[in-house]
This record gives C-alpha cells, structure tokens and sequence, in this order.
C-alpha cells in the first residue's frame, strides 16, 4: 500500500510536484513551436520567390516544410499535451506526481529526438514517409521518452482518492494507449525495416497519420479541454451521455479513416475509409454538443485568456474535423485531393485546435506550478488574438484556394499553370496569417522563458543564502 | 468506463479493429505481390530500377519533392473508343444515313444524337473518333457495322479522367507500379504537376537536368524552385567539361564559367527519367497507340 495513501493534499503541494517536469516540457515545446513555425514560413516563401533557397539545401521546401509540420506535431504539441496530461492526471488524482523525476529526464530525451530529427530532415536523411520523418535514433528516443511518460501518468492515476473516473481520463488514457501502438508499427513496419512491398507502405502511412492527426490528437486535446471548460466556468460537465458516445464512436469508427479515396490499392480499402469518415461526423457533433452546453452561457469573460484559448480551439476541432472528414467523401475527394486544401485542413487541425488548446492550457497550468503570475499576463492575452487571427488568415485562405485549385485542374482544358497560378494568388495571404501565430508563438515563448529564468535566480539565490547563512553551532555531544 | 482497465480494453478492440483490418489485412493482400504480366505481351512489370536512377530515388527523397509532386494517375473510367481510319468509297456526308441506320436498333437509337454532334462539323479529316462509350457489345456492333459497308475503323480501349485528358499517363496507377519503390512517394500535394510518366513526357535526361538548374528557362511562370545546389559552377579549364549544362544567355553563369551537374542531379534526373507507367495491365487496360513509322 501507498504510504502516502491516508494523506490529502492541498492543490499547492500537488502543483509545486508537477513544476519541473512542466517547465522542462513547456519550455522545450514553447521554443519548438517558435523554431517550427519560422520553418514553416521560410518553406512558403519559396513559392513567393522560387530561387530564394536555390543554393541552400537546408530551406528547400520538401525539405523544410517537413521539418516544420514535425516541429508543430512532434516538437509543440505532443510534449505540450503530455504536460498537461501529467498535471490534470495529479490534480484529478488529488494527489503528487509519482516519480516526478521521470518526466524530467523524459521531457529531454524527447526534445533531443526532436532535435535530431529535426536536423536529419533538414540534411536529407529524411526517411521519406509522412509523419515518420525523423530517422531511426529520433524515433526511438521519442518513443522511449512517450513510455517513460505514459508510466509517470498511469502510477498517478493509480494514486488517486475517488475511484470515480471523468470523461477527461477516458480521452487521456487511451491517448496514452494510442500512441505507443501506432508509432511503434509505423516505425517497425516502415523506416526501420521496409517490410511491406509497394502500396501498403502508403496504406500503413495514411492509417498512421490519421490515428495520429485526427485520433491521438482530438483524444488529447478534447480530454484537456473537458477538464477545464468546467474548472474555468465553474459548472460541471453537461451531457455526460453525449461524451461517452462521442469517446466510443471516436475510437470505433475515427480509427478506420485514412485512405484517400483516389488511393492506388484495393477498393475495398478507401470504401471502408469512407464509410467509417461518414460515420466519424458523429464523435464530431456529440463533442461539439457537450463543449455547446458547457461553454456557452458560461458567464466567463476570458478577454483573450485560457477559455477563450480552449473555446476557440474547440470550434476548430469541430470545423476542422468536419472538413477532414469530407476530404474522404469520393465526390469531393475527386476534387479535392492533391490540392492545398488536405494541406489547409492539417495546418487547422496542428495549429487551430491542438495549438490553441494546448497554449490555453500552458497559460492556466503555469502561474499554479510556478507559485507566480506570469510575467507578462497582456502578452498572453495579445498571444490569443495574435494566435486566433494568425490561424484564420493562414488555413482559410488555403482551404478556400484549395477548392478553387481542384476545380480548375478538374477541368483538363484549364491549364496546369493556371490552377497554380489560382492557389499562389491565395498563399501569399495566408503567409501573413503564419507570421501573425509566429508573433502569438514568441508571446509565449517570451512567458515561459522570463519565468524559467525567474525561478532559477530565485533557486540561485536561495543556494546561495544557504551557502552564505551563518553556521548553526552545533555541540558536539559525546 | 467505470475503471482504467475497461478504458484500456475498449481503446485496445478499437485500434486492434483499425489495425487488423488497414495494416494487418493489407500487409497480407498485398504484401506479397509480385510481378506480373504486361496485357497481350510476354513483357513482365515493373522491372527494378537500376544503377543511377535507383539512386536516384534517394535524392528524390532526401529533398523531399514528394511534397510537391505527385506519383499517381487517376482515371474516371475505362471507354471503348471507335475510330475512323478509312472511309473506302464513302465520303463524310454520307454519314449521316449511317447514323440513320442505327436508330433501327433500339440501344444504338440512343446514341444517334451524340453520334450526330460529333459529325456535325467534320471536315473529313483522319483519323476521325466516331464513337467512346463504355458499352463494349454496343462498340462491336457499331464496328460491324461500319465493316460491312466497307469502312475501316479501330476499335480501341481507353483510359478515361481529367489526368489522363492532361496528358500525365494513358491508364490510372495501380499498386504494381510501385513494386519496387522504396518509400513508396505518392505524394500528396500538386503543387507541381503529377510525375509518374515523366520518364514518358521529358525522357532527355538533359532536358531534366536544365530544368532542375534553372526550371523558368524551359517552363515559363514555373513555381518550381531551382535547384541550384545540385551543381556546381566551376571555370571552364582547358576545354570545357562535356556534361556542362548549354543554357539560355539570361540563365547563363558569368563568362568563363560552366554549370556542371553533380552525381546527386545525374542520379535525380536518371530517376526521373525512368517513371513510366505506360504499359497496359490486367487491372488498369488500354489499347496502347503503336507510332506509325
């Protein structure tokens, strides 16, 4: 039995647990989202001036862009949601972190896989598979640092007081299941070994890539934002129904989505995609329905803080998710693949709603682990409009020229060029969207950071007070 | 989900579902394809790639142009095609009582306006495309037909799409292209137009080569970036080096210098020049056009 186990906890001492790992997550993923969205501009430009990286290996846009789609979903929002798991794990546990010194040594073992990744990418060692890009050496450090996580998580589920379970544990724990499973297949099947022959590398690829974008990170981030649309309004969770329908049909039927229904494989593969995407809307509407009833009339003015993060990263869910499903609906597949729509949808789904749900999350979580407001709370504030319009401006303008696209290269008499010459016209607006999240990207970059250094002077200054602190003289008793 | 264990089983029959059914099932669908047979030939496909264009694949990787690039054709349909090659003692005109004859059959008097349409403005010119449909005992007939008053036609199976119509292949990709290919580059993006027969289209490794140096010098208004770092600008020694790029003045490097291709843009211009998947198969049939000599 756990000594600690007849003990409550006032919620200063379960926060104060959670301080280190948190900052060595969040302060990795913070500079990562900064570094990936720099990336991802510097990739665009090169449809604004073709020959601008034209002696530069590095920024080439396959090459960059990659690296820069990782460096949101592995570099940002995976250490991101993981910090924020371990600390609603605790606060809902009602207890400290178990063994808070594993997620610290994981926190730098995923950012140094992301960091080798990240290079390798950019000096061509990609491995050439979507989502699977970091090399062998990245990818076992992340999946190593993800166990290493997931058990500090599951020991402090295991910890907790009321045995009752919210819907935030569903969506969290089988996040923590997710993941393992699918990168470990992917990683096994494809980069490391090259088992499977032609085609069903892809069809691998694309069942991984939508457990990951669509699954893995709806289960996190509608799990952060059901636990804190209560907390912050104040009212519980309404429509516990709606939630546990919208849990099972998201594992159930979100899980076969994937295959592009212009896929060169067997046709029963994309019918089954499609018909399980048909069916997918549903754990999109259920969620939606409980986010409706529990955020809406809440009487919370956020003013650009945590909710308003959460509330907005909601409604991207819901939209985002609602366009991701209908690229698998083959009339409009037919119209839409291959263009920078699917691009637009995935760009929506990283920075609209995981991002924004995730920064809210860091903005609430912060001040409580750190004992102090943040340094900067109107930049954090501006960070939300900066980061909102920034999203907007960026993903519909490629949506919109997405659809324009497929229509005109749907048309065979259309020149190619022209079709192209439609999406550049609308990517140059969305380049000013991507500088604007970069700009709420260092807002929040600039938070963590002050306070990170706030706290180490106040460690060093406490080192050195007891350093410097008159000996207690101490008899020596015989 | 009373406990962490029903959630644990529950997110474990769902993924175990997800994974059996799109990585289990596949892998053993596919997973052991082999070669198989070119339609109405003894040729088998795909065949490995060799010496530099299987390097070149790696370049291709390595600078990710699968993010621009697709690989695949996709096709709306497969059609027979009928086409007039010659009209023996008949004249243009007299095509009109053809089409007349038809609607004495009641499934061909449903084409006898389209049949018509296409007639309308014909100046006589050869070969002419009389009819597409996908019916193929209607395309017989009408074969017959124009046999027995002494008309030569071809009857031809045709792939149908908006790619095909643009000229980015004859037949839809199916999964023995990619046999060979690892990783396999679909793509997933035409930001660029689609590759997997621009060893068909552009097969002058030179043309590749220039193109990738410079794409605006051959492509007017391309988006492509160049690829300036696969080669090298060097002074031209005592004679200058047989492989240098001839360019256009304005692409031209300054006087006394010469653009030379590196092994990497030799190896990335021999793969290109190898995607071709032009060869009709079982699943994926046409009638492939034999140039006249």
């Amino acid at each position: 039995m756990n000594p600690t186990e007849n003990k409550t906890f006032c919620a200063s001492e379960i926060d104060a647990s959670c301080r280190v790992p948190l900052l060595a997550l969040f302060g990795g993923a913070a500079l990562w989202l900064v570094a990936g969205l720099a990336l991802g501009t510097a990739a665009v430009m090169t449809f604004h001036k073709p020959d601008m990286f034209a002696d530069c290996p590095f920024l080439t846009f396959g090459r960059a862009q990659a690296a820069a789609n990782d460096l949101l979903l592995y570099g940002f929002a995976m250490p991101a949601a993981l910090g924020v798991m371990l600390w609603i794990f605790s606060r809902l546990s009602q207890s400290p972190l178990a063994l808070p010194i594993v997620p610290v040594a994981a926190a730098h073992l995923w950012h140094l896989g992301v960091l080798i990744g990240t290079v390798a990418i950019l000096t061509g060692e990609s491995t050439g598979q979507t989502w699977l890009e970091y090399p062998r050496v990245a990818a076992v450090l992340l999946f190593a640092a993800f166990l290493l996580i997931a058990i500090t998580a599951v020991a402090t589920f295991g910890l907790r007081k009321a045995r009752e379970l919210f819907p935030s544990h569903w969506f969290l724990f089988a996040a923590l299941l997710w993941f393992p499973w699918i990168y470990s297949t992917a990683n096994l099947l494809l980069p490391f070994n090259h088992l499977p022959r032609g085609v069903v590398q892809p069809i691998i690829g694309w069942w991984f890539a939508n457990n990951l974008i669509f699954v893995w990170l709806t289960l996190v981030g509608v799990g952060v934002a059901f636990y804190f649309l209560p907390k912050i309004s104040g009212r519980p969770l309404t429509g516990y129904g709606y939630a546990l329908f919208g849990f099972l049909t998201l594992v159930f039927f979100g899980s076969w989505v994937g295959i592009p229904q212009s896929a060169p494989v067997p046709a029963w593969l994309p019918t089954v995609s499609s018909v399980a995407a048909a069916l997918a809307i549903l754990p999109v509407l259920a969620l939606a329905l409980v986010v409706k009833k529990s955020a809406c009339g809440a009487g919370v003015s956020c003013k650009g803080g945590p909710f308003c993060f959460i509330k907005f990263g909601m409604l991207g869910f819901v939209v985002s998710s609602v366009l991701y499903v209908s690229e698998f609906c083959p009339r409009y597949a037919r119209v839409l693949d291959f263009t920078w729509f699917n691009f637009g949808v995935t760009q929506w789904q990283l920075l609209g709603f995981a991002t924004m749900i995730f920064c809210g999350a860091i903005y609430e979580i912060l001040p409580r682990v750190m004992e102090k407001d943040l340094p900067f709370p109107k930049l954090a504030k501006v960070s939300f409009f900066l980061l909102a319009s920034g999203v907007l401006l960026y993903v519909l303008p490629l949506i919109i020229g997405g659809v324009e696209q497929g229509m005109k290269l749907h048309h065979a008499n259309v020149p190619f060029a022209e079709a192209s010459a439609v999406a550049l016209k609308f990517l140059r607006i969305s380049t000013t969207g991507q500088l604007l999240i970069l700009l709420g990207a260092l807002c929040l970059l600039l938070n963590i950071f002050v306070m990170t250094i706030h706290w180490k002077i106040g460690l060093l200054k406490q080192l050195i007070a007891a350093v410097t602190a008159p000996l207690e003289s101490t008899e020596v008793k015989l | 989900m009373k406990t962490g264990v029903s959630i644990f089983t529950t997110a474990f029959v769902a993924l175990g579902a997800s994974w059996l059914s799109l990585v289990y099932a596949p892998f053993q669908q596919l997973g052991g394809a082999k070669q198989t047979i070119v339609l109405q030939s003894t040729d088998i496909y795909p065949l490995q790639r060799t010496g530099e264009a299987t390097l070149g694949a790696q370049v291709y990787r390595a600078n990710g142009c699968a993010a621009c690039h697709s690989q695949q054709v996709r096709q709306r349909d497969v059609a027979t095609e009928i086409t007039l090659t010659d009209l023996g003692v008949h004249k243009p005109v007299d095509f009109a009582d053809f089409v007349k004859s038809l609607s004495e059959l009641p499934e061909l008097a449903l084409y006898k306006n389209s049949l018509n349409a296409n007639l309308k403005d014909w100046n006589g010119g050869l070969p002419k495309t009389l009819w597409r449909g996908t019916d193929k005992d209607i395309a017989a007939e009408m074969a017959d037909r124009l046999k027995s008053v002494g008309v030569k036609s071809e009857t031809r199976i045709v792939a149908t799409g908006v790619d095909i119509a643009r000229g980015w292949g004859s037949r839809q990709s199916v999964a023995a292209d990619y046999l060979y290919d690892t990783p396999v580059q679909l793509g997933s993006l035409r930001a660029g137009p689609d590759l997997a027969n621009i060893g068909v289209r552009a097969p002058d490794v030179n043309w590749q080569l220039q193109h990738l140096y410079a794409p605006r010098s051959l492509v007017k208004n391309s988006t492509m970036p160049a690829f300036r770092y696969l080669f090298t600008v060097q002074k031209i020694g005592a004679q200058p080096a047989p492989e240098a790029l001839v360019l256009p003045k304005e692409f031209e490097p300054a006087d006394g210098f010469e653009v030379v291709p590196t092994a990497e843009a030799k190896e990335l211009a021999a793969y290109l020049v190898s995607l071709k998947s032009n060869v009709p198969l079982y699943e994926a049939p046409f009638t492939p056009i034999i140039p006249t000599k």
